[in-house]
């Protein structure tokens, strides 16, 4: 069972409560972009087994989209935080680090 | 105009705590940012209580003030008082970006009761949210979900919590209600 506090509201949230958003932090290309940068905006996507920066959204409550940083092999929570930042931010990697040295997520370490 | 209704016309069950079908409830939802200060203020003085802390629920001369969101709070009062609040709250937001909608008849109300954690122990069978006191304190409001559908829980007393769900799932959420606080099914955990 995964449970996210909900940095918006701070209601430790249920798994059940949530609705799941996929992976975090992608940049989104459109009209202009090459083919090779829209195809990896639509269907590129990390798989990692580790640590994995999601959206989610706390549907069942405050309504409100956040991201998480998460293990995805021990579903142990980093943290979450705002929706509003296009990296985690410094704290949240701070987090990681403490929990898995040396880890990598596409290129952010 | 057509005479209101509630959903379920006080309907009632008996259990290991009692359920009951509150009837005509006004609700007002209001929209706007709780972080500007302005805002919290023209809103504060329409309805004479202070904006609550997240997550938090404030008890004032006819109504309550609860928080929702970081843009969203639900005034509680009489159903016949609610059109009146609307006119006045928007009177007092004009200028300000937000929404007043009337909800009143857009949602349920039931009223759970028992006595030492009878209550807590019904609801935790239905949510996920913990329902332990110091984790769903009286004053505190828990949005979550009620097995399938979205309910808002708070406690008035230790020995009584208020539901609010939509009207359209009014008798499924009786239902469940009702079922877990059959006699015999007590759990006996908190
Ligand atoms: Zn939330």
């Amino acid at each position: 069972m995964l449970i996210l506090t909900c940095p918006y509201c701070g209601v430790a949230c249920d798994e059940t409560e949530l609705s799941a958003g996929g992976e975090a932090h992608l940049t989104r290309h459109g009209p202009g972009s090459s083919d090779g940068e829209f195809e990896d905006y639509l269907f590129m996507r990390e798989n990692p087994r580790g640590v994995h920066f999601e959206r989610w959204r706390h549907v069942y409550g405050c309504g409100k989209w956040f991201h998480a940083a998460r293990s995805t092999a021990t579903l142990e929570v980093f943290g979450t935080y705002s929706a509003q930042v296009l990296i985690p931010p410094d704290d949240i990697r701070a987090a990681v680090s403490a929990k898995v040295p040396g880890w990598q997520w596409r290129d952010l370490t | 105009m057509s005479e209101a209704v509630s959903a379920l016309a006080g309907a009632t069950s008996k259990g290991f705590v009692d359920v009951t079908e509150v009837g005509l409830v006004g609700m007002v939802t209001v929209r706007g940012d709780l972080g500007d200060a302005e805002f919290g203020k023209a809103m504060s003085a329409a309805l004479g209580v202070e904006v609550p802390e997240a997550r938090r629920m404030l008890v004032t001369e006819g109504g309550k003030l609860l928080w929702m969101s970081p843009d969203e709070v639900l005034f509680v009062c009489a159903h016949a008082q609610a059109e009146a609040r609307i006119s006045t709250l928007s009177e007092a937001l004009d200028g300000h970006h937000h929404l007043v909608a009337n909800v009143s008849d857009a949602r349920a109300v039931f009223e759970v009761s028992g006595t030492g954690s009878a209550v807590r122990e019904a609801l935790a069978k239905l949510t996920p949210a913990d329902m332990r006191p110091s984790h769903l304190p009286v004053g505190e409001v828990r949005r979550t979900r009620l097995a399938q559908v979205p309910a808002a829980i708070w406690f008035d007393d230790e020995n009584r919590a208020t539901i609010v769900c939509f009207r359209s799932v009014a008798g499924y959420v009786f239902g469940l209600l009702a079922q877990a606080s059959k006699p015999g099914s007590e759990l006996g955990h908190f």
